[in-house]
């Protein structure tokens, strides 16, 4: 089991002509990706390698039975992307796309808001069930397919650390999702936190955050009240300086919130493990997930 | 982005916000005439730097008279600004904002932000004005009202009555607070604003209420849309350094300590920081050269960091996925011998095609050390620098 795509999903990808969507489209196909078709507007009726491009994400979806949306469009034109997914009848969003402006977010968050779909991102390496599907730009690679562990966090490249550090000690994962480095994004910790509680396959979750806004604290408060199953916590940004953008357009510490060292707190206060040297993610890990 | 308060209040002057009667100046003749030109004393000259707290600091004085115009504004310009949100070594004032003096009667506070949380656009006011936001909201967040904005919807007329009310204008002001309210929310829309901040909003003693301050900043990400915006940067008011990277794509912030640090991606550059700070180091710079650096990225982030004459030792931190390991050695000793690094330089990477790339490093004959973990860099870079 798993969480939110699987091996059944059919994968679409807006923006499949570009450089990036290209590359990493042929990554996830060989990766074992059902790649149904690509959507370039303007480009209908060609194919890239042997994926058909259509003008829209409707034509797409009709033609092809597509379920689940993978976007590399660029900023300016991104939110447009997501919402035509929304609109489209696609049932999950993986927005690549890094560098939308949040008022475009904004809008597109209260768009989606009761539409049955969910997005994942934006700013985000995407989703992977490993040994059945990847949806996104990690490498597949450091990956060990069949669980127990849920990943979730808000990075890129400091999730591929976690999981290698996890797959070092043995440690499978069934889904391992990256909800994006934006202020504003779509799935949050929550909804992942949840999920990963009803999947009967997943035994542990490990859940990476970082300095920003405050969505540790209310995925703590969640913990308390809903999750039964072990969690493993890294919080990046114990030296970030306040009121700087580190790298991440929602990892800024603002009017004294958001500070690594109150998400730490809140995390330790209900029970979870919260890993405070990241050197030693993967051994505290294989203590307590044994 | 930030921009100065005599920027900002050009935004308001474009939209029909009312502020005071003044003008920018760069020297003292400039200011005194600017002064004369207001028809009355007093005038207020106010030091414009990007960071706030300047009345504090000294950066903004009254003056009565053309004489005393003429000393205060002697006595701002070129002065180094020490505020909170400066830091120690302050910031030097190299123009300065000259306005009339207004007969105030009552001080407010108004912003807009974005809020995360409900991806809504909030204003916040409060009649606890000129002081500190976050001490208001800190000790009596009771004074201070929230209006959500449903950015789908936009501003409505309740919206800006519900500001009015909650903030108890007399009869004359709301009638004038409703429009500007409403107008401020179209500016923060139009141009992408991260935060507009009035502080304090005045009522005067005749019921006009005037933006005695503005500030505001705005969404980096949106500025392709906003290219009058871009002119506005003024880059005296930022770090040499950043502004350097910027030009390459590079996030990077200068930080206090001796130990610089190269990394692709956010997340995992904040914690390297973290972790060489575990290590009992402290780190000189956050780098982050993206997801997919390519050897170019690197050798500019190597320039970069080595012109930071605090930088002791160097910890590459490099996680291979798309890019690979054998790749980035490549880079990493290209720029390395292009750049003539002298300081010891550690370099950790994992991921795709790692062997190969520790061969290439280990082959390099360059003073690089090649850690086997993350634990290990951090100690092996605290241990040079101590």
């Amino acid at each position: 089991m798993s969480i939110f795509v699987d091996k059944n999903t059919k994968l679409l990808v807006q923006g499949i002509t570009g450089k990036e969507g290209q590359f990493h489209t042929r990554q996830c196909v060989a990766y074992g990706t059902q790649v149904v078709a690509g959507v370039t507007p303007g480009k209908g009726g060609q194919k890239m390698d042997d994926v058909p491009v259509f003008n829209s994400v409707k034509d797409a979806v009709k033609e092809t039975g597509a379920n689940c949306s993978m976007i590399f469009v660029p900023p300016p034109f991104a939110a447009d992307a997501i919402m035509e997914s929304a609109d489209g009848g696609v049932d999950v969003i993986v927005a690549i796309t890094e560098g939308i402006p949040v008022m475009d977010m904004m809008k597109v968050k209260n768009y989606i808001q009761d539409k049955p779909v969910r997005l994942i991102g934006p700013n985000c390496p995407g989703i992977i069930t490993p040994g059945e599907c990847k949806i996104g730009i990690m490498p597949g690679v450091i990956h060990k397919a069949g669980g127990p562990i849920g990943v979730v966090s808000r990075s890129g490249t400091l999730t591929y650390e976690v999981v290698h550090q996890l797959t070092e000690q043995g440690i499978g994962q069934t889904t391992c999702i990256g909800i994006g480095g934006d202020p504003v994004n779509g799935t949050n910790f929550i909804d992942c936190l949840s999920a990963f509680q009803d999947d009967p396959d997943t035994k542990g979750i490990v859940m990476v955050g970082e300095i920003g806004g405050t969505a540790e604290e209310e995925a703590a408060r969640f913990i308390k009240e809903k999750v039964t199953k072990p969690v493993v916590g890294f919080i990046a940004g114990l030296t970030a300086p306040p009121g700087r953008r580190m790298g991440h357009a929602g990892a800024i510490i603002s009017g004294g919130s958001g500070t690594a060292q109150g998400k730490v707190s809140a995390m330790k206060d209900v029970g979870t493990h919260v890993c405070e040297d990241l050197g030693r993610l993967g051994e505290l890990c294989a203590k307590v997930f044994s | 982005m930030k921009i100065h308060e005599y920027q900002a209040k050009e935004l308001f002057k474009k939209y029909q916000v009312p502020i005071p009667e003044g003008s920018p100046a760069s020297t003292v003749d400039e200011a005194v005439s600017v002064a004369e030109g207001l028809g009355g004393y007093p005038v207020v000259v106010k030091a414009q730097i990007h960071a706030g707290g300047r009345g504090k600091g000294g950066g903004v004085k009254l003056a009565q008279s053309a004489d005393e115009a003429r000393k205060v504004a002697g006595e701002i310009l070129g002065m180094t600004l020490v505020t909170h949100q400066t830091g120690p070594e302050g910031q030097e004032v190299k123009k300065l904002l000259v306005e009339q003096g207004l007969d105030i009667k009552k001080e407010l506070y108004l912003s807009i932000i974005p809020d995360r949380a409900t991806a809504s656009i909030v204003i916040m006011a409060s009649e606890a004005g000129g002081m500190d936001i976050e001490e208001v909201a800190a000790k009596t967040p009771e004074k201070i009202i929230k209006v959500f904005v449903d950015p789908l919807l936009g501003i409505q007329g309740y919206h800006c009555r519900e500001a009015a009310f909650g903030l108890n204008l007399p009869p004359a002001a709301i009638k004038a607070f409703i429009p500007m309210l409403s107008k401020l929310y179209k500016l923060f829309v139009d141009y992408d604003c991260s935060l507009l901040e009035i502080n304090p909003l005045v009522i005067t003693g005749d019921d006009a209420v005037i933006a005695l301050d503005a500030k505001v900043n705005f969404d980096s990400n949106a500025l392709f849309r906003h290219k009058d915006i871009i002119e506005y940067r003024d880059l005296d008011e930022e770090d040499p350094l950043e502004v350097e990277a910027s030009k390459y794509n590079l996030n990077y912030i200068t930080l206090d300590g001796n130990v610089g640090n190269m990394v692709n991606g956010a997340g995992l550059a904040m914690a390297t920081m973290d972790i060489i700070k575990l290590a009992g180091a402290e780190p000189a710079n956050f780098l982050d050269v993206g997801g997919g650096a390519s050897a170019e990225m690197v050798e500019n982030g190597f320039r970069i960091m080595l012109s930071d004459k605090k930088v002791k030792g160097i910890l590459i931190n490099i996680f291979g996925g798309i890019l690979r390991c054998d790749v980035l050695a490549e880079g990493v000793v290209q720029a390395a011998k292009k750049t003539g690094i002298e300081v010891p330089v550690v370099v950790r990477m994992e991921g795709t095609n790692v062997e190969e790339g520790r061969k290439i490093l280990a082959d390099s004959g360059l003073n690089l050390t090649t850690a086997v973990d993350l634990k290990d860099a951090a100690s092996k870079v605290a241990e040079i620098v101590a």
